[in-house]
């Protein structure tokens, strides 16, 4: 019996089982890449520009929230809109509360429109980087901070930054049982 | 060849026909054995799958919540698609190859017997698992069956688990199937029996154990994600964590495109043997057939986001996608022509096997039709989760896919029985269900076009005569179906004997033997004459 067939495709299945956890990372270079869904990159560490280097090209940037799964807690940001140059180092807040009786975990995702905008949109110190533990009624200010690449393509001058909050608390506490939704009470 | 032939026969010199009682069934390696239970279970779940479709009917019958509460009725549209296609419409083909690829190809059996039983005999628990949420707190599975995350993971009830593992069962066996055809088809095909001298079912069932090979594993990799996500702390599909719901749906059409192609290859396989067969001729533009069959195959991995073009994707992406999909329509085309052309200018006649194929080759085209309207990436805009992509995968799926099972079965059952079925029955199943078929199918188009979402257990009034139309043509559809699952069982004990060709002018090894098919065949392998 030959048996060079059936080995030949039991690599193959283990490769594609591979394969598509390889999607995985593979999706997020592509994402990452092309800016596709708006997805944006982590901390900006190069270099900012300085000086004779910040055009004077104006950029509005429009700042929105969501509150996922219809989360009662307050949370806007302190700047709806503003104007401004590309590489210019820009700081703006975001309030947020938490409404809950109980201490809780948060976390922003944040997304970018048009996501053609998504790599050219650096941020420096951004509070999506980290969880965000808050007591029971506790509020926070918390700071973004991002510069606009210049090389930002013409034809762009309005963008949008989303962030969408999350209450994480039930996949941070150990042990949890996935299936019991949290219960609301304020 | 003939050496290994040989020593695969050595076991079998003692027993020369089946074992008795029912455990013949739970040890046997016979591929005849195995390809009958395939059938069978395919049948059963078929009639499961379509009670669930009767349940959606009944309630879609008039707008207005009337017999199930909406929670079930997703339950059903779910479990429907699930059960029809894992369970009827994949094991019904994989039956078929395992009755007549060794009969075709000239082999013994099929080249890992033991496999091959227990590729069949996973089946049964997988589908008893996934039937079972059925009966549990919570309920099934109603996420719809393509279950996108995180509906099927943060929001699903906790019978998904079983859900998951059902599909990790069923996919096994679909790979131990799909490797067994292709060791069968490399191995031991008979002395002088090229690749390019197979029956054209084997070379549809060749590229479709490829395709089965190649994403069945990542449709594994993809249940295996959610479960992780679910139990596991992992955040694949979570945006909280980090992950991306929209990456379930690529990994699952990545999947899910090729495996609309696993459904329906074999089928153009099945209807490429009855075609020349009725019109007495030679299959037109064979080599062409192959090759537009490997087209399509190798096609389909890069055109799944077709079915996602409204989640956010790049012009460029869309534009990508729209043309790849369009491309099929090339290879397909030439199938279709070709089937044509078989049939110009022969002498036809119009026994059941070949009703079912020449309806196999129409309405499968409007349904190929249909797909190039989806593939439009603006327009799919407005099409996309409406009733139109309903009928759109309905007739390729009930009109090709199944017509093409059955198509096979009335076209070999002679052979396998040894029995000839009763024709006027044969036919009147085939216009009852030509009938209730279009009736059910072709007003879905016009709801759709007209807005009318899929997955609702309610619509708004102006939808309510077609779906009445829809509703009492699968009513026909449905039952129509006991009258060929009568005519079996009649064909079974007290049909008349079969000839050993039943058919004029068919072609091809399995006709070469004799009638009632002894329990194995070409222990000795024939010789294949080069004309």
């Amino acid at each position: 019996m030959n048996l060079s067939t059936p080995r030949g495709l039991v690599v193959l299945v283990v490769l594609m089982f591979g394969f598509g956890f390889a999607l995985v990372p593979l999706y997020d270079v592509f994402c990452e890449i092309t800016g596709l869904n708006g997805k944006t990159a982590g901390q900006y560490e190069g270099e900012l520009a300085s000086g004779e280097n910040i055009q004077s090209r104006q950029v509005t940037m429009q700042f929105i929230v969501n509150k996922n799964d219809n989360l009662p807690w307050e949370f806007k940001p302190n700047d709806v809109q503003m104007k401004v140059a590309t590489g210019e180092r820009k700081d703006t807040t975001y309030r947020v509360r938490n409404t809950y009786n109980t201490a809780a975990v948060a976390q922003a995702v944040p997304s970018v429109s048009p996501s053609a905008a998504a790599e050219y949109l650096h941020k420096i110190e951004c509070f999506c980087f980290e969880q965000q533990p808050l007591e029971a009624g506790q509020a926070v200010d918390m700071p973004l901070t991002f510069v606009v690449d210049p090389e930002l393509p013409e034809g762009i001058d309005k963008i949008t930054l989303s962030y969408t909050l999350f209450d994480i608390t039930n996949s941070t506490a150990p042990a949890s049982d996935p299936h019991k939704v949290k219960k609301v009470d304020n | 060849m003939s050496e290994q032939t040989l020593t695969l026969d050595d076991h079998d010199h003692h027993e020369h026909g089946p074992a008795k009682g029912f455990l013949r069934w739970v040890f046997t390696t016979n591929h005849k054995d195995i390809g009958t239970m395939y059938l069978i279970f395919s049948l059963v779940m078929f009639l499961i799958g379509g009670m669930m479709a009767f349940v959606i009917r009944a309630e879609l019958f008039q707008p207005g919540m009337q017999l199930v509460d909406p929670g079930f009725f997703n339950q059903m549209t779910t479990m429907h698609g699930l059960i029809m296609v894992f369970g009827a419409v994949m094991p019904g083909f994989v039956g078929l190859a395992n009755w007549q690829i060794p009969l075709m190809v000239g082999a013994p059996d099929m080249a890992l017997p033991r496999m091959n039983n227990w590729s069949f005999w996973i089946l049964p628990f997988a589908f008893t698992m996934l039937l079972s949420t059925l009966f549990m707190e919570g309920g099934a599975p109603g996420f719809g069956w393509t279950f996108y995350a995180p509906l099927s993971t943060t929001y699903a009830p906790p019978s998904v688990t079983f859900f998951i593992f059902a599909i990790h069962m069923m996919g096994i066996s679909s790979i131990m199937g799909a490797m067994n055809i292709i060791v069968t088809l490399f191995n031991m095909r008979a002395p002088g029996m090229g690749l390019m001298q197979m029956p054209m079912f084997a070379w549809s069932w060749l590229i479709t154990a490829f395709l089965l090979v190649a994403v069945m594993p990542v449709l594994a990799a993809v249940v295996t994600m959610m479960l992780m996500d679910i139990h596991f702390a992992t955040s694949f599909f979570s945006a909280a964590g980090g992950g991306d719901p929209v990456l379930f749906q690529h990994i699952f059409w990545f999947f899910g495109h090729p495996e609309v192609y696993i459904m329906i290859l074999p089928a153009f396989g099945v209807v490429s043997e009855i075609i020349p067969t009725f019109s007495r001729k030679k299959l037109f533009g064979y080599h062409s057939m192959v090759y537009a069959l490997i087209a399509i195959a190798l096609l389909s991995f890069v055109v799944w986001a077709h079915h996602m073009f409204t989640v956010g994707m790049p012009i460029g992406g869309q534009l990508f996608f729209m043309y790849a999909t369009m491309l099929i329509a090339v290879p397909t085309g030439v199938k279709v022509f070709n089937w044509v052309a078989t049939m110009f200018k022969g002498s036809l006649t119009f026994e059941t096997p070949m009703l079912f194929a020449v309806a196999f080759v129409v309405l499968f085209t409007v349904g190929g039709f249909s797909g190039i309207m989806l593939a439009i990436a603006p327009v799919d805009f407005q099409y996309q989760d409406t009733y139109f992509v309903v009928a759109h995968f309905h007739y390729v799926l009930v009109p090709g896919a199944v017509f093409g099972i059955v198509a096979g079965v009335y076209y070999w059952l002679p052979k396998w029985t040894g029995k000839m079925y009763d024709e006027s029955l044969g036919k009147m199943h085939f216009w009852l269900s030509f009938v209730g078929l279009n009736l059910t199918f072709f007003p879905m188009h016009f709801v759709g076009l007209a807005g009318m979402p899929r997955r609702i257990p309610d619509y708004a009034l102006q939808f309510a005569d077609f779906n009445m139309m829809a509703s009492m043509g699968a009513f026909l559809f449905g039952t129509s179906q006991l009258v060929f699952v009568y005519l079996v069982i009649k064909t079974v004990r007290s049909g008349k004997e079969a000839a050993q060709v039943p058919w004029e002018s068919a072609e091809g090894l399995e006709w070469t033997l004799p009638t009632p098919l002894p329990y194995h065949t070409f222990t000795t392998p024939p010789v294949i004459e080069h004309k």
